[in-house]
């Protein structure tokens, strides 16, 4: 998936409790009030505000150095914030050490004691609130039969493969059943195919417990998949925090835009602004670009008209109308993806434009090909306009 | 491609009439060619290269380890003479009736004395319970010491570890030499604890057991550090964040999850403390009071003093085996684990 529609974990689904981040009533179970945290003069984290709510799937998604696996260990109380609070479940945590948190978490290299089986592993967290040998074994058993590792309890971490070792990973995390659990980059070290068996295994653990999650990641389409809500980071603050749908389809900024999926930018100028409506003249597309959804702008100010290569429509013949939205050009390249094909398409002006096209019939009858002129176009809804 | 007809060149060729059958041979089986010899001359050295290089060390231990120990063992069946050497020689060919008789005598007195007279055992066990208790207390200060260094910020490390390796570039002798004029009743340890008027009159401390455990803990120090540090560096960080994470208190955490892991380490390094501790001379001897007993020492004074060479070997040979015992122990339990800590 290189141009992810709406997932389906995100789809109006029944079983997802109503979105509790619309409703003002809800109180959140982890409030993140003006948290600021520097490490000798570098500001990893810079004022992040945020609230989780209990039952979420909620990704912190950035680049790399952005604040994220910093923002995780300052709710597992490894690092102490520099400035703010961090409330969980109504309890203030500064001050509150790691060990007596209602926070588990499961480590980017799964730190699984390497003298110890899997059985004692995993039981390690009930051990040292000196619960009954015979309840560990018991409630130990129901984790690894939960993430299906119920015969491989005697063997110890090397003798594992990188999936089962993610397994007792979360088996151990899990089994003090906290308010709040976090991962960080819980998939990372796992190959693609195990990658995407094991999200949708999460996200069923996660639903089946009814437990709070926070991931950190670096994968776009990891946050995707599993997440309620995505908070984007880059440079230690959030930049947008909403449903992957709201991130993917209303992105707030070119960087949010651009760090999720693939997008087409034109540069240019507003030349109307309503309520419902704006409308943007880009020299790079040689159209006017127009777009159903209002923002707050005057005319002659600088914007960004930003168009997910998935909604634009290909075809060698005109559309009937062509004032909007359209833009001529020619094929220079064609990425074949099987399911889809991706056109590179070079405009009159030297701007290049992607389009993806579902490959629904086979690829000899292909219609359009290297070097074809082409029409592309758009509707309304399917850009949105940037300031920034 | 296509416009080209296919021209396979011959892959082998065939002899002619007019070749020799020496030719043919050398031709067809690289045996015999000038290649063919080169050939399996690498070969050989490939395969006696390994078996080279493996040799070299034993031959090594060979020459400065097992012909020295056989010397040793020879002389401990030895009767002590007054002659140079001081020793009789253990085969002699004895005439008698006319026939000659190659005899070994074997004499056991130098062992029976080491059980018999109390001297000897109570220096053994003087030395054991002196170096088992001193390898103790150096365990004591290197696991913090370790502990520090494996957390230091990245490039303090290596200034830390300098630090440590330091005092091996003076002189072991002078370093313990120093000591004296460090612990001595007018010594600086006392003017300074006199001058802060924490004690009115000064403390003994050299010539006692205490000024030997202060210097087998300072000299021996880097030998149980290194080992230590080394498992405590490698270790994945998170592994004792994930202990705490599991509501482990960190004390706890360093125990049960940071020293059992480093436990190879922490046995090697005091393994490295013990057995040198234990047959120790120059502290004792330096620091120590005429009442310090230690094997080392007596070793030393049978040699030297008594000229008693026989004796002395057997004391060595005793003490020798004595110490491989932990050492067999600690490398059939590191066999049994097997890869088990190698994979972490």
């Amino acid at each position: 998936m290189t141009a992810p529609d709406l997932p389906a974990a995100l789809a109006p689904d029944a079983r997802l409790p109503a979105e509790p981040w619309n409703d003002p009533k809800a109180t959140p179970l982890i409030k993140i009030r003006n948290v600021i945290k520097r490490f000798d003069g570098f500001v990893a984290v810079d004022d992040v505000w945020l609230d989780i709510y209990k039952g979420e799937f909620f990704s912190l998604l950035g680049p790399s150095g952005c604040g994220k696996t910093t923002l995780l260990r300052l709710l597992a109380g490894f690092e102490q914030p520099t400035s703010g609070t961090i409330e969980i479940d109504g309890v203030d945590m500064a001050g509150v050490p790691p060990h007596r948190r209602p926070v588990n978490m499961m480590f980017q290299s799964y730190a699984l004691f390497p003298h110890m089986t899997v059985e004692q592993n995993v039981g390690f967290g009930l051990k040292q609130e000196h619960v009954s040998r015979r309840e560990i074994s018991r409630r130990v058993g129901e984790m690894l039969e939960l993430v299906q590792l119920a015969d491989l309890g005697r063997r110890r971490p090397h003798q594992l493969s990188g999936g089962q070792k993610q397994r007792v990973a979360l088996a151990r995390a899990l089994i003090k059943r906290p308010k709040l659990l976090l991962l960080d980059e819980p998939l990372g070290a796992l190959d693609r195919r195990l990658r995407e068996q094991t999200q949708f295994e999460l996200v069923n653990i996660q639903e089946t417990l009814g437990l709070t999650f926070i991931i950190v990641t670096h994968d776009q389409d990891e946050a995707m998949t599993v997440s309620t809500r995505i908070a984007i980071m880059d440079r230690g603050r959030t930049v947008q925090v909403g449903t992957p749908g709201e991130i993917y389809e209303y992105p707030n900024s070119l960087y949010v835009a651009g760090f999720v999926g693939d997008v087409n930018v034109f540069e240019g100028r507003v030349v109307e602004a309503g309520k419902d409506h704006v409308t943007v003249r880009s020299p790079e597309s040689g159209c006017d670009i127009y777009t159903d959804r209002g923002i707050d702008a005057v005319p002659g100010q600088e914007a960004y008209a930003a168009i997910r290569p998935e909604k634009i429509e290909i075809g060698k013949a005109p559309p009937a109308d062509a004032r909007f939205n359209c833009v001529t050009g020619r094929v220079f390249d064609i990425a074949y993806l099987g399911s889809l094909s991706t056109y590179h398409v070079r405009l009159a002006t030297g701007e290049v434009v992607k389009v993806s096209a579902a490959n629904r019939s086979r690829l000899v009858e292909r219609p359009i090909t290297w070097e074809d002129q082409v029409w592309l176009w758009w509707p309304p809804s399917a850009s949105v306009v940037l300031l920034s | 491609m296509s416009g080209q007809p296919a021209q396979t060149p011959a892959p082998y060729v065939s002899p002619g009439p007019q070749t020799t059958a020496f030719e043919v041979l050398e031709r067809t089986t690289p045996a015999f060619s000038f290649y063919g010899v080169l050939a399996r001359f690498v070969q050989w050295l490939e395969r006696s290269g390994r078996t080279l290089v493996i040799a070299l060390p034993f031959l090594w231990l060979g020459l400065f380890f097992l012909a020295p120990f056989l010397i040793v063992l020879k002389l401990s069946f030895s009767e002590t003479v007054l002659a140079v050497p001081p020793y009789a020689p253990l085969v002699a060919w004895l005439e008698e009736n006319g026939l000659s008789y190659l005899t070994v005598r074997l004499n056991l007195s130098n062992y029976l004395l080491l059980f018999e007279d109390s001297l000897y055992v109570r220096a053994f066990l003087n030395s054991l319970r002196i170096s088992a208790v001193a390898t103790f207390l150096t365990l004591c200060v290197a696991l913090p010491l370790a502990n520090a260094m494996s957390r230091a910020p990245e490039r303090w490390r290596a200034l830390l570890l300098m630090m440590v390796i330091l005092p091996f570039w003076t002189s072991f002798l002078i370093r313990v030499y120093a000591w004296i004029g460090i612990l001595k009743p007018e010594g600086i340890l006392n003017a300074v604890l006199i001058g802060l008027g924490v004690i009115s009159e000064p403390l003994t401390i050299l010539n006692t057991d205490i000024a030997v455990y202060i210097g087998i803990v300072y000299s021996y120090l880097p030998f149980m550090v290194l080992p230590i540090y080394a498992s405590f560096e490698k270790m994945d960080p998170s592994l004792i964040e994930a202990a705490v994470d599991l509501g482990s208190p960190p004390i706890k955490a360093f125990w049960t999850i940071t020293v059992r892991i480093a436990l190879p380490g922490i046995i090697a390094g005091c393994l490295l403390v013990f057995i040198p501790a234990a047959g120790e001379f120059v502290i004792p001897d330096l620091l120590g009071g005429s009442e310090t007993l230690m094997i080392g020492r007596t070793l030393w004074l049978e040699f030297f003093n008594n000229r008693d060479w026989p004796l002395a070997s057997a004391v060595a040979i005793v003490l020798l085996a004595a110490l491989t015992v932990p050492i067999v122990l600690f490398q059939r339990h590191q066999a049994r684990r097997g890869g088990a800590d190698g994979a972490s």
